[in-house]
């Protein structure tokens, strides 16, 4: 009561009045603790002879290591247009309301996101004890062309079939998570313009799920980028197998590991460069 | 069959949501150039009965027919064929839809939105048609403007826009202001009141009684998934036959 009738005795002017922030000290401590653990891994990366920076150094531009990062980004972009093209085509049947097509769908992505990969390659690249000739012909029927399945399917066609239909089944939904989160009422508004199906799949709803999509689809690219390493069980040359061979040959394991590490680093920093492009293109309409 | 005069000819319509009949056997015949608003409390059925007319439902039973034309079916004998969807879609061409919630694209601009229909026009004349129409909405400077940035009332303006595009027959508005907040109703009225005037074939589905009794030609009270009275406004709203139609005008009226 005292209180309030002597604020009310001297009202200050309140353009006198200064605002003092709030104190944060433990903000503060926090910082500093963080930052000397930084300095000592920091301080050991440059001290720690383990690291071998001189090796290092020696092998990131070396000619075969940059002919295996061919190969890991050719495995990378392959497997992932194969892939998102097997999830366009997935996602809508999935969606389907033909119960054949649907069952279909779900059964493919129930079985390849159960196989493992590495599991997947050495079936693939096993075919021939399975199927010793393949042939195109008359389904059930006699055969028109004959194939030995050894010389068709080589271990890098085997790579990529496994690697393409692995990824197809996690596109399928991501591609059905992007058009399902897309209201059904502007599909409405479409046809009640007469606008024709493809179209409105095309024009209207793909570019409005490409929101949804997009992130899960970035996050995707660069678990496959990642995954090419396991192809490695079929002796293709890409980044991991190479460094290996390198290592096997040297021993010097640390730092050919980091080799390949840094330039999986990099190559999903210039990924992760190209989603904030492409996301922002798809972005249209609903910034500020 | 049909008459001259006649835009639309609803025939014996039936439809049902599992075990609900929404639609309970209408029949009603709309004048070419006439305005129609069609009362009724929620669920009565107002609604499916204007989406029946461009076939973005089915119906179970019964006929609509646009212009003298069948839609959504082919008739051969005594039986309907349904149409494939292709056909439907060309049909809908030629019947505008005004939406509650506007459902304008939000990834494409306001002018964007009005040409996205006029696929088979060349590029400079869809563009000249979308303006003009904008102009006609009182949005021409808002053309280059998304969605987004728009007032409700102003994306349900474009949306009018839109549903012109096509030179349509007949528009049909599914309770255009209902999701538009007070001050915004009149602006969308307005230009409701000017395609009215200039002779558009509209269905209105609304709960704006002024509207209906200054814009309407007829006005049809459903309740239960049937018609109960039609008739010239000073009819239906100032000496309704029904007590249900008495009771819903004074709950919309107070």
């Amino acid at each position: 009561m005292s209180v309030l009738s002597e604020a009310r005795a001297a009202p200050p002017a309140a353009e006198t009045l200064t605002v003092v922030p709030a104190r944060h000290p433990w903000r503060w401590v926090g910082a500093a603790a963080v930052l000397v653990l930084v300095a000592q891994f920091a301080h050991g990366l440059v001290t720690n002879p383990g690291w071998d920076w001189g090796t290092f150094a020696g092998y990131f531009f070396e000619r075969s290591v940059m002919q295996a990062l061919l190969i890991t980004v050719e495995l990378t972009f392959a497997g992932a247009v194969l892939g998102f093209l097997g999830g366009i085509v997935l996602a809508p049947m999935r969606l389907s309301r033909n119960p054949v097509l649907r069952s279909v769908s779900w059964t493919y992505i129930w079985v390849f996101r159960s196989v493992p990969l590495i599991v997947q390659l050495l079936f693939w690249a096993n075919l021939g004890y399975l199927y010793d000739s393949l042939q195109i012909g008359v389904p059930f029927g006699p055969g028109l062309v004959h194939f030995a399945t050894n010389s068709l399917v080589s271990s890098l066609g085997a790579a990529l079939i496994g690697l393409a239909l692995h990824e197809a089944a996690y596109a399928a939904e991501i591609v059905r998570a992007g058009i399902i989160s897309v209201d059904q009422r502007q599909l409405e508004a479409a046809a009640a313009l007469g606008i024709p199906r493809l179209r409105q799949f095309r024009r209207i709803l793909l570019p409005q799920a490409m929101r949804a999509i997009l992130p899960s689809a970035a996050n995707e690219l660069v678990n496959l980028l990642k995954s090419t390493s396991v192809v490695y069980v079929l002796a293709i040359g890409e980044l991991f197998y190479q460094v290996q061979v390198v290592y096997g040959r040297n021993g010097r394991v640390v730092p050919l590991l980091l080799v390949a590490t840094v330039w999986y680093v990099i190559l999903t920093a210039v990924l992760s460069v190209f989603q904030h492009y492409v996301e922002r293109h798809f972005s249209r309409g609903w910034r500020k | 069959m049909t008459k001259p005069l006649t835009m639309v000819e609803i025939r014996g319509v039936h439809k049902s949501f599992g075990s609900l009949e929404v639609l309970q056997g209408i029949d009603l015949t709309i004048e070419k150039g006439s305005v129609t608003v069609i009362l009724g409390p929620s669920g009565s059925g107002k609604s499916t009965l204007l989406r029946t007319i461009n076939h973005l439902e089915k119906v179970d039973r019964g006929h609509v027919r646009v212009d003298g034309e069948l839609i959504g079916y082919r008739q051969d004998g005594d039986r309907l064929y349904e149409l494939h969807e292709r056909h439907v879609l060309k049909q809908r061409a030629g019947i505008g839809f005004v939406f509650q919630t506007f459902n304008l694209f939000p990834h494409l601009t306001v002018l964007e939105n009005v040409t996205e229909a006029l696929l088979r026009r060349p590029r400079a004349e869809a563009k000249q048609r979308a303006l003009d129409l904008l102009d006609r909405v009182g949005l021409a400077d808002k053309a280059a403007a998304y969605p987004r940035q728009l007032s409700g009332g102003q994306q349900q303006r474009v949306a009018i826009a839109r549903a012109l595009a096509l030179d349509p027959k007949l528009v049909l508005f599914d309770e255009p202001t209902s999701a538009l907040d007070p001050e915004l109703v009149g602006e969308v009225l307005d230009v409701m009141r000017d395609l009215a005037r200039a002779g558009t074939t509209m269905i209105v589905v609304t709960h704006e009684i002024g509207f209906a009794r200054e814009a309407a030609d007829s006005i049809v009270f459903l309740d239960g998934g049937r018609i109960l009275e039609h008739g010239p406004p000073a009819q239906v709203l100032d000496s309704p036959v029904h007590d249900r139609t008495r009771a819903f005008l004074s709950k919309v009226l107070s």
